[in-house]
């Protein structure tokens, strides 16, 4: 185990240290002691480790993840795992604004609720949260699916492309093209394994969701409404 | 950006680290805006005194005398404490106006900051950590304060410009934003006899919350009027001399996070501006909602 104190060593220390590790490593469990909400903790790692912050994370920790597991033992800032690419990001308190945002890949587990834009303009990322999200979330998703145990704040899915949206509470309301579903099979299957996964498969069962997408009327073009063009 | 820092006590024990704690806050906020910073505390409220914190560029000439000529023009005592830049003058509180007047004219160059029963504000151009040291902030003692570190957006870098604004009595306003009306409602207020020192959206700001109070609202029914009548970005924390409030325009964009314990409640802008709190393990922490009002009173 490397224990890192970010109070005596400071932060381009640590990021160069691991971002110093390249494919495997014999250094795989890394432990980041106090953080004191500092700003792009674990940024831009690409390799396949451990790492669990002791604390609660400024912006952008966990930022463009690639491969590695991070967990924070505190709640986190805006923009916690922003565009990662893989591997598994895991926040045991609550995360702040645009959590996960454009992220193309990988896990990112929110045990507490996530504030508002969570899973903005997301490309591929699947995202668990086990409390309750804010407004605007899942604005402009392209792929990918968020799962919400909780409830969802207003617009969600605003100008939604293709992510899959699973909510079990509430939608305070829902964005510009984005409609209610069928669950079919194949949804209860991904469902299971994503809270599963996530955490989360003791604390809600698939059918319990329900399912919101793209109604597809907005980002194809529609030759009756060229007029309006 | 902008930083905001704000500290509401609920336990009088840490009243006289005030100041230091407001410090230490504020200056880890420094990154968020190195243009200019200021504080306002409210403490020290004496009975039958108020207090009126003044500013002058040339303070060496305009603070000689001022308070023998105060007394003078008054017929009342008049104590004044000089802080650099600033000075804070305490005169009977019925004599306040009275002050206000004989002030503009015996010293016509001096700035008058804040004026009210337990409010001072201190503020000037440059960091956080020069700004408090050039006013002691740390040794000063109170129940509640607020600390502002600009990043100028709508208008210029000067002691006037930074913030905390104050446009009441024991009133003031601090902003994280921008504001795209402003001048729409400025010459509203204009109308309805309201004045400005600048060209600021915030002072603006300030000056709605201001005009809506004397007007009879409560603290709760003025913030909830800047939801509808301003239009832009705002996190704003407002002092009064009872406590503080908060609230977020409807987007949200702009950061907050609240902590609360038995001792104290505080506001920053960042996470990391509360992290040497006493207790802050132990505290119940969040973001506080958009387009939700939230004040402590005492």
């Amino acid at each position: 185990m490397q224990t890192f104190d970010l109070g005596k060593e400071g932060l381009r220390a640590l990021n160069s240290s691991l971002h110093a590790l390249k494919g495997q490593t014999n250094m795989t469990a890394w432990e980041v002691i106090n953080p004191k909400g500092a700003h792009a903790i674990a940024a831009g790692v690409d390799a396949p480790v451990d790492i669990t912050v002791r604390g609660s994370t400024g912006y952008y920790c966990a930022g463009m993840n690639k491969q590695a597991t991070i967990r924070i033992k505190g709640s986190a800032g805006p923009g916690v795992a922003e565009n990662m690419m893989s591997g598994t990001v895991i926040i045991d308190g609550n995360a702040s604004q645009y959590a996960g945002a454009t992220g193309r890949g990988g896990l990112l587990v929110i045990k507490g609720n996530a504030s508002s834009r969570c899973g903005v303009s997301m490309k591929g990322i699947d995202i668990v949260v086990h409390g309750s999200i804010g407004h605007m979330s899942a604005f402009m998703a392209q792929s990918g699916n968020l799962v919400v145990l909780g409830d969802a704040g207003d617009a969600l899915g605003d100008s939604l492309y293709e992510a899959r949206l699973f909510v079990r509470g509430s939608v305070k309301s829902l964005g510009a093209d984005c409609i209610e579903k069928e669950m079919r099979p194949e949804h209860l299957a991904l469902l299971a394994d994503l809270l599963k996964r996530g955490e989360a498969d003791g604390k809600a069962k698939p059918e319990e969701f329900k399912r919101y997408g793209s109604a597809r009327k907005l980002y194809n073009f529609n030759i009756d409404n060229a007029s309006s063009y | 950006m902008c930083g905001i820092v704000g500290l509401f006590l609920k336990d009088p024990k840490l009243e006289p680290q005030l100041g230091a704690l407001l410090t230490d806050m504020l200056i880890t906020m420094t990154d968020r805006g190195p243009d200019s910073a200021g504080i306002a505390i409210y403490g020290g409220a004496k009975d039958g005194l108020g207090k009126i914190t003044i500013q002058s560029a040339t303070p060496d000439k305009d603070f000689k005398d001022l308070d023998g000529d105060l007394h003078d023009a008054l017929g009342q005592p008049v104590t004044m404490k000089i802080k650099s830049t600033h000075a804070v003058l305490e005169v009977p509180l019925d004599q306040m106006e009275a002050a206000r007047s004989a002030l503009s004219h015996l010293r016509p160059g001096v700035k008058v900051m804040s004026a009210g029963d337990s409010i001072e504000i201190f503020k000037e151009v440059g960091l956080p950590k020069d700004v408090a040291a050039r006013f002691e902030v740390s040794k000063m003692k109170g129940t509640h304060g607020i600390g502002h570190t600009r990043m100028a957006t709508e208008s210029a870098v000067t002691t006037m410009g930074a913030h905390p604004f104050s446009t009441g009595t024991d009133q003031c306003l601090v902003h994280n934003g921008s504001l795209s009306n402003h001048n729409g409602v400025r010459r509203e207020l204009i109308r309805q006899g309201m004045t400005f020192e600048t060209q600021n959206d915030t002072e603006v700001g300030a000056a709605f919350i201001s005009h809506k109070l004397k007007s009879g609202e409560t603290l709760g029914n003025a913030l909830e009027a800047t939801l509808t009548d301003l239009d832009g970005f705002f996190t704003f924390v407002v002092g009064t001399k009872n406590g503080f409030g908060v609230v977020r325009d409807p987007i949200a964009c702009k950061p907050a996070v609240m902590a609360e314990t038995d001792q104290y409640v505080a506001f920053g802008s960042e996470y990391r501006a509360l992290v040497n709190l006493p207790g802050i393990e132990d505290a119940r922490v969040w973001e506080p909602e958009p387009a939700t009002v939230y004040f402590w009173e005492r």
